[in-house]
């Protein structure tokens, strides 16, 4: 439908993120540019407290923008209504469910609920888009099982599903790799990857694996203290980015590897 | 895994119908079952039988199922949208706002002049009473919902709801007379019975509408099982729905407590009950159970109270509690887990 070679998806312009309090109003980060384009894989890293989860919730509209804009798909988020909404964007959070009991097959269905009648009832169509997410994440053995039966990473992968089975041009995911081991962090954002390739969805995700990002990832989002930068990792670290990420004492960048080291 | 379900319900469906039998033919009076099936369809020769069925036992029965399934669905709707296990029309205050309005209308006529001091008073006055008690405390549960972020806070708040009207009611029968304190207290007790066919039409008009707004929030209530923020991003418009779950859930507690007295343990147990035996969390499947499951509970709970084979007839909230509180341990004791 769009004549441009690169599809965007999802833009912030001079973004301001924050909260507005009755009479104080807490900027957390500003002048915030960046174009997510379709079938990428976008990581956004930064240190604790620095405002990705903030950021992250100014996108999925859970909390508004302090001043610029977001447009998702060529609209303004703000006039996006919460249907519509529903339909090009869902997300996975760290906060976990509520409700642990129900099977991955009915978690991965309530994906549908944007697209289903009142009382939701699921029809030819709908299963087998839920069949096919829960193949793209390799969950089949499990479909039968309930939440409460589930190791971290497999939930996990089965909330990635559910997004999935929402059939949005772009899936926000927070943190998908805390409390998992080192194997399924580096699984998950493989899986991750893998998956903008093969459905040609945009994924955008915040994570403290900085390492794994810079190898996965299309374009990377990096917040800093003072900004926050917006390019491919090959040129984020030419130009020395990471390099001051973190207070230098304890750990410090090492260009050649592209990884992190504790100094000696 | 459908077909399951399926038969479950029609076995649900088979045991409420004898519990309903059941309930019709204990009684003081003995009738036989001929005779119940020939009173029902207005066809007995003994009229005597006849009354007691058409105008006594039936309306009670009915009463009954309402009560149980109206209930219990007030419990899954308040545990759901507070993700909360503890939740109940009992805990977030629902029955206390009831209690409190009934208390100010039997109790507080004595203190606020003459008009309605010698008489008792009248059951609309009561129903009434109950329901705008009920509502007001809806309203302000809801207020602070919108307010307090954490549920938590809310159940606390419906505790100290309780504990207010607990106090008021004591400043109340303090200075209350002796018929009215006891026309209080018997209506504490709740009972099934004493319901006119034109009261029972009236209270399963409201328990309908109440029903009709659960039926249409199964699917936000599914969705809120995955926590409100997941809910929201799946298009459910949260303000609106748990409007109409609130709702629903007032009518139908509210109108409940109004016309049998304050119930206890049924709305707090029989979504439990249910979970544990159906073992699921969807809705679309615990909802019908709940009221299926809360009908039967609160037939059999009726049964019993009757004590087959004498004149007595014992307090229904004596009777939910000691029956099904039981139940409920036994059954968490041996799922060693709690399902919500």
């Amino acid at each position: 439908m769009n004549e441009d070679p690169k599809n965007i998806i999802l833009t912030a312009q001079e973004l301001t993120i924050g909260y507005n309090a009755k009479n104080a109003r807490t900027v957390v980060a500003s002048n915030i540019n960046f174009e997510l384009e379709q079938g990428q894989l976008i990581g956004l890293v930064g240190a604790n407290g620095i405002g990705k989860s903030t950021l992250l919730r100014t996108l999925i509209k859970v909390q508004p923008a302090l001043s610029g804009s977001i447009m998702l798909n060529g609209k303004d988020l703000k006039s996006t209504s919460s249907i519509e909404l529903a339909k090009q964007l869902s997300i996975v959070l760290t906060e976990p469910i509520s409700s642990k009991n129900l099977t991955v097959h009915e978690l991965v269905a309530l994906g549908r609920h944007p697209y289903t009648n009142w009382i939701g009832s699921l029809y030819e169509d709908d299963e087998n888009i839920i069949s096919n997410s829960i193949q793209l994440v390799n969950i089949n053995e499990l479909k039968d099982k309930r939440c409460y039966e589930l190791s971290d990473g497999q939930l996990q992968k089965v909330m990635l599903a559910r997004a999935l089975a929402q059939d949005t041009d772009i899936i926000v995911l927070d943190e998908p790799t805390t409390h998992l081991d080192m194997y399924h962090k580096a699984y998950i954002l493989k899986l991750l990857q893998k998956l903008t390739k093969e459905t040609g969805k945009t994924i955008l995700f915040s994570s403290h694996e900085i390492d794994l990002a810079i190898q996965l990832c299309d374009t990377m989002i990096v917040m800093h203290n003072d900004r926050v930068d917006f390019d491919q990792p090959c040129n984020l670290i030419s130009q020395g980015i990471f390099e001051s990420l973190f207070p230098s004492d304890l750990i410090r960048f090492d260009t050649n590897t592209g990884s992190f080291r504790v100094n000696k | 895994m459908k077909t399951s379900y399926t038969y479950s319900f029609i076995l649900l469906t088979v045991i409420l119908a004898i519990c309903l039998l059941v309930n019709i033919s204990l009684g003081s009076v003995y009738i036989p079952i001929k005779g119940i099936f020939s009173s029902l369809f207005g066809s007995a020769d003994n009229n005597t039988w006849q009354i007691i069925i058409t105008d006594y036992r039936l309306p009670k029965a009915i009463t009954a199922i309402l009560v149980g399934s109206g209930l219990g669905i007030s419990g899954l709707l308040m545990q759901t949208l507070f993700r909360n296990p503890l939740a109940g029309p009992f805990v977030l205050g629902i029955t206390s706002g009831a209690s409190l309005g009934v208390a100010l209308v039997i109790l507080g006529s004595g203190l606020f002049g003459g008009f309605l001091a010698t008489s008792l008073v009248s059951k609309w006055s009561i129903v009434i009473a109950a329901s705008l008690g009920s509502f007001l405390v809806l309203l302000a549960v809801l207020a602070v919902s919108n307010k307090v972020r954490d549920t938590m806070a809310i159940l606390i708040i419906g505790l100290m709801f309780g504990s207010i009207t607990a106090a008021v009611v004591s400043v109340l029968s303090y200075f209350s007379s002796a018929e009215q304190l006891q026309q209080y207290i018997f209506w504490g007790f709740g009972s099934l019975s004493n319901l006119s066919w034109q009261e029972l039409l009236i209270f399963f008009g409201i328990y309908s509408v109440g029903l009709l707004l659960s039926i249409a929030s199964i699917k936000g209530l599914n969705s809120l099982l995955l926590g409100e923020n997941y809910a929201k991003s799946l298009g459910l418009n949260l303000k609106q729905s748990r409007l109409i779950i609130i709702l629903a859930t007032s009518l139908v507690a509210g109108t409940i407590t109004a016309f049998a007295g304050p119930i206890a343990f049924i709305g707090l147990a029989i979504p439990h009950l249910t979970r544990q035996i159906f073992k699921t969390s969807n809705h679309k499947v615990l909802l019908p159970a709940v009221f299926l499951f809360g009908a039967i509970v609160m037939l059999v709970c009726d049964s019993i109270a009757q004590l087959p084979g004498s004149d007595y007839t014992l307090p229904i909230n004596a009777i939910t509690a000691m029956v099904g509180a039981p139940v409920v341990i036994w059954l968490l004791v041996r799922q060693r887990k709690m399902m919500f």
